[in-house]
């Protein structure tokens, strides 16, 4: 699996935020991804990006395309320097919040694209990749 | 020796203002050819003019390596405002950019007749040029950077006013079609303009439309949740229509749910609903024949 193509996004405010969808959106489109494909990612990344906001103190956003030997692919890595998760599995749970969410944006963004990867280390901060395969 | 420099650049603008503003402002006609549409010639000439007449005094008094000595101060103020009139009509970054790099190629080339013997001094006020007019364009590129951003802030301002109007349908129903993404701003927005239309319209019923919402993430969910509990502490009832299949297939893998709202497909479903919560019959006449 190679990366293609890729950039860098800033995350450090809402209006951030609704770049990286909107860029999200446009490279799906670019490259044919369904209505309901582009939905559940930009969902996801949605999630993500303003987990990084809230609770990881702002970070980058990478979008990059990538393709293996017979498929085309859309990677995002969600990444920020903050405090970490200490509870991984706590955080992932359906319904758990520090703050004043729903719980539901590590769980749901999981489910919503099955390539999820989730790295953190208390001290160092959160990366989240998420890729979707055409 | 600083005071040698400065004598030599102040003296080179004393006596030869009128040309350099001419060579400038050639220099600055070429570069921008292509944008005549954005500022007229006796505009620039202008503009040019102001600028010498702040510049060399500053030259002369003020230090050639610190522009944020006061001396300085009004060449800066006047920068920023064009700047920000250059952001506002359109100009790119470098065009901006220009009006300041540009005058490098005139004062260079003067500095070169005067000095062109003198290797050694014509080396050194051409860094000393070269370093204050780089800071000074370097300033203008700024100035016009936070512009830039001022007007897409207000312009997003503009457009959450505009794109939140609340419609009264009937007597007793109103109707708010959302469009675009609903950040919290936005529904702070979104929400005091519809419980202020339920009390100036005394309406019971009032139809959310998400037709024109993109995503429908938890913190989407959770704002319009909040939306519509408010609105039932006034006495109306919501109704959220629109929800789009991706939209609602997207929500169900995410786990979120408009709890005991009614949801409808359609603003005519909604439409339908709310005129049999309200006691209206809507009849179909039969043809005329
Ligand atoms: N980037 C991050 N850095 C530090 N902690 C995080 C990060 N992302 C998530 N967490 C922790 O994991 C918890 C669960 O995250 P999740 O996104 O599932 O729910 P939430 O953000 O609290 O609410 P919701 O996303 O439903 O609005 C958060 O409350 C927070 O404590
Ligand atoms: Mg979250």
């Amino acid at each position: 699996m190679k990366p293609t193509h890729f950039e860098i996004l800033p995350l450090q405010s809402d209006e951030d935020l609704v770049q990286v969808r909107q860029k999200l959106r446009a490279r799906m489109v670019e490259l044919g991804f369904t209505l309901v494909e582009q939905t559940k990612m930009v969902t996801a990344a949605s999630e993500l990006g303003r987990n990084a906001l809230l609770y990881g103190g702002g970070g980058t956003a990478r979008l990059e395309s990538v393709e293996d030997s017979n498929r085309l692919g859309l990677r995002m890595t969600i990444e920020d320097q903050g405090a970490g998760i200490a509870d991984i599995e706590q955080a992932m749970t359906d319904g758990y919040t520090s703050g004043s969410g729903l719980g539901l944006g590590l769980g749901g963004s999981k489910r919503l694209v099955k390539d999820f990867e989730l790295w953190s280390e208390p001290g160092l901060g959160t990366r989240v990749t998420i890729a979707l395969w055409k | 020796m600083t005071a040698n420099k400065i004598n030599r650049l102040t003296e080179i603008f004393t006596r030869h203002e009128k040309i350099m503003l001419e060579d400038w402002l050639r220099e600055q006609l070429t570069a921008l050819s292509a944008r005549q549409d954005l500022i007229s010639e006796p505009d620039l000439c202008r503009q040019s003019a102001e600028f010498l007449a702040l510049f060399t005094p500053a030259c002369r008094s003020g230090s050639l390596t610190d522009i944020n000595s006061p001396e300085w101060k009004p060449v800066l103020d006047f920068l920023a405002s064009v700047s920000r009139s250059r952001a506002i009509q359109g100009f790119s970054p470098s065009e901006t950019a220009t009006f300041v790099f540009s005058l490098k190629q005139t004062l260079l080339a003067h500095l070169r007749k005067e000095l062109g013997q003198d290797a050694v001094a014509l080396a050194d006020e051409m860094w000393t040029a070269t370093v204050l007019l780089d800071k000074l364009g370097l300033y203008t590129t700024e100035v016009f950077q936070k512009s830039r951003e001022e007007i897409i802030k207000r312009q997003q301002m503009e457009m959450l006013e505009l794109s939140t109007p609340v419609v009264k349908l009937w007597e007793g129903i109103l109707a708010v079609p959302l469009i675009g993404t609903l950040d919290s701003s936005r529904t702070q927005v979104v929400m005091e303009n519809l419980l202020q239309s339920i009390v100036d319209t005394g309406s019971r019923i009032a139809i959310v439309d998400i037709t024109g919402v993109p995503i429908v993430d938890t913190l989407i969910a959770q704002n319009l949740l909040k939306t519509v509990a408010a609105a039932r502490l006034m006495g109306a009832q919501c109704i959220i229509c629109g929800i789009r299949p991706q939209i609602a297939q997207t929500m169900v893998h995410l786990g979120v749910a408009f709890g005991d709202v009614v949801t409808k497909a359609t603003l005519a479903d909604a439409l339908a609903y709310a005129f049999r919560q309200i006691d209206c019959t809507v009849i179909q006449q039969a043809p005329r024949v």
